[in-house]
């Protein structure tokens, strides 16, 4: 492996084998293996409940794998954790600010907390702030700041400490569109900038198309990883989506006179042929079932994703959810562990 | 659908900044300095946090004032005969100044579960510092505001007669500090295990008001029912509360037979424990409550 040749090469920044979380019966994480490059922004896709957040949580040494092995910035995850902590970053999914505090304080703490030297906090701070457009409300409490704000200092937070890898547990998650946007200024200039590998998790798909690799992750385990180039190339087909009256007979259609095998997915049937625009015509002389709309569209992560997991994200969200109300009802129904 | 302009993409390089020279910093080995200066900034942290808290130190004050003052005063008629002339609220005084380190001692405590149910306790968790230290400064700090709160009522001393003397100002204030750091540990051993904030001031009031009531905070502690001595031996606070009172009652100038009455000292079979011994259990019993507190939180993922 890359982290064992001692002349100092490259590295890979994390590297992981046959990762396994489990609480309980959950078998949250079932043997995940890949490597991320030093200087890459690598991006992990899926569904909440998909193990994302459990898998970076091992990572970045707040949970403890059930067995496998990782290391990040060449160091062991479970022996090496204080050489791991010192080299990483950490932006949550919620939100992990001293409300209480000012911005200009909740920075300075955590640079005391990682034992920045004195002298050099100061011109950090006015950098990584700057960077995130806060320089000029360091001194408000953060209590005042919006969703916005704050997920912005957390990321000037992380960075205080130049670390080498930076997690962002989805870092633009109920944020609206605008935030978002500038995030993604940060995250890319952060790029250009520093020498450091950001390791991310997401659901929403555009903003997977941003990073050089993605690792797609469902029930557990990764089901695909590359670039998303190279998943949505190989996935080659053109997605039409149908509107119809009657989705199970417009799916039995397709079947008999195409031989096409269609799915429904948020209402409305699609499947994928290799060129969309010329299939079109053909299905409105020949299907003889009324179809009230359709729309063709290229190749996206959602095919990707579709392709390798057999449902949407949303789809598999709201699965995901269904099965959490179903174990919470138990809960509620059988008492409490 | 994807085609269109997507809102997250803007690769304009002329709104970039202007290129600086990056500041780098590095981290250094974790070392037992590294843990001495984490401790403090956790501890100062907790100072901030009540500065800036200004309720917090008036709603901690009202419980123990109002026992002082309307308690001692309403019941000053009922009890005369037994106090030898002495006012009722000098002889709960002592007793006050142990609950108000007993209120704000807890509150402090409760802040473990404020950081966890806010976050910031995963802040401190990923740092490269070790559990100990978090919780050692939790403490620490959590015992110098206690211990401040307990000033406010040593300032009172003067309102219910009693006078205001250097060597029992310090005594008593070297006790509070003693008695603060206990229950910020016995405070944070419950914490550590507890999500939810309702849920620990629930757990707090069921444990905190009898260990105030049982203590002999209101109440010489002799001539008790059996079973109220049996308890009021094993109620921490009681070792606090004696040794206030023998100090406060020692510069007091009253009647030999109100001293027996009011003063009569904590025993172990018939065995008056001195003032020393009370503040060792204090220590003592507080250091096992932290060592049990670091214990549980260091095996928390």
């Amino acid at each position: 492996m890359s982290l064992t040749d001692s002349n100092g090469a490259t590295a890979a920044a994390i590297s992981v084998r046959d990762l396994v979380k489990t609480f309980g019966e959950v078998r949250a994480v079932r043997g995940v293996n890949f490597e991320v490059a030093t200087g890459e922004v690598f991006g992990f896709l899926g569904p909440n409940g998909a193990g994302k957040t459990t898998t970076i949580n091992m990572l970045c040494t707040l949970a403890k794998p059930t067995s496998g092995a990782a290391s990040v910035a060449g160091h062991d995850v479970v022996t090496e954790r204080d050489g791991v902590r010192r080299n990483i970053g950490l932006v949550f999914q919620d939100p992990t600010l001293d409300g209480y505090l000012t911005a200009e304080q909740n920075l300075r703490l955590h640079a005391e907390l990682y034992g920045v030297q004195s002298d050099l906090v100061k011109p950090r701070m006015q950098q990584v702030m700057e960077m995130v457009g806060l320089w000029d409300r360091k001194d408000s409490v953060v209590g005042t700041f919006s969703g916005g704000m704050r997920r912005r200092l957390e990321i000037a937070r992380g960075l205080m400490h130049s670390p080498r890898v930076l997690f962002l547990d989805e870092p633009t998650i109920g944020l609206d569109p605008q935030t978002r946007r500038s995030i993604w200024d940060y995250i890319r200039e952060l790029k250009e900038r520093e020498e450091i590998t950001i390791f991310m998790t997401t659901h929403y798909m555009d903003e997977a198309e941003w990073c050089d690799r993605i690792a797609i992750m469902d029930h557990g385990e990764i089901v695909a990883l590359d670039s998303p180039e190279t998943l949505k190339g190989g996935v080659g087909m053109d997605r039409v989506t149908i509107h119809t009256d009657d989705n199970d007979a417009a799916i039995a259609a397709l079947e008999r006179q195409f031989g096409i095998e269609a799915k429904t997915s948020e209402g409305a049937v699609s499947f994928g042929v290799p060129a969309g625009e010329e299939f079109v015509p053909r299905l409105f002389a020949e299907f003889g079932l009324p179809i009230r709309s359709v729309s063709i569209s290229r190749p996206t992560l959602d095919d990707v994703f579709m392709s390798y997991t057999g449902s949407s994200i949303r789809d598999a969200e709201e699965d995901q959810s269904k099965h959490r109300n179903r174990v919470m009802m138990q809960m509620m129904s059988g008492g409490r562990r | 659908m994807s085609t269109t302009t997507d809102p997250v993409r803007s690769p304009d390089p002329s709104t970039s900044p202007p290129r600086t020279e990056i500041v780098r910093v590095s981290v250094p080995e974790r070392s037992f300095g590294s843990e001495l200066r984490a401790i403090k900034i956790v501890w100062r942290r907790e100072l901030i946090r009540y500065r800036s808290d200004r309720m917090r130190m008036a709603t901690t004050l009202v419980q123990p004032l109002l026992f002082l003052f309307v308690l001692g005063s309403g019941l000053q008629r009922l009890s005369s005969a037994g106090t030898h002339g002495v006012d009722l609220k000098t002889f709960i005084y002592p007793g006050i100044l142990a609950i108000s380190v007993l209120f704000t001692a807890m509150f402090s405590a409760a802040s473990i579960v404020w950081d966890r149910e806010f976050g910031f306790l995963r802040e401190m968790m990923v740092a490269p510092i070790r559990r100990s230290s978090i919780v050692i400064g939790k403490c620490l700090g959590g015992a110098t505001v206690a211990a401040t709160q307990g000033v406010i009522v040593i300032c009172l001393a003067g309102v219910v007669h009693v006078p205001y003397n250097a060597v029992m100002i310090i005594e008593i204030f070297i006790l509070q500090l003693l008695l603060a750091f206990s229950i910020t540990a016995f405070g944070i051993m419950i914490a550590v295990r507890i999500k939810q904030m309702q849920s620990f001031m629930g757990v707090m009031q069921m444990i905190v008001t009898p260990m105030f009531f049982i203590s002999g905070a209101l109440f010489p502690a002799s001539g008790l029912p059996g079973w109220l001595t049996v308890l009021n031996r094993l109620d921490p606070l009681t070792y606090a509360v004696d040794p206030m009172r023998r100090i406060v009652f020692s510069h007091l100038t009253i009647s030999a037979a109100a001293r027996r009455a009011l003063d009569p000292g904590v025993t172990w079979w018939g065995w008056r424990v001195p003032t020393v011994l009370e503040a060792g259990v204090v220590v003592a019993l507080g250091l096992v409550m932290l060592a049990v507190a670091i214990w549980e939180f260091s095996a928390t993922d």
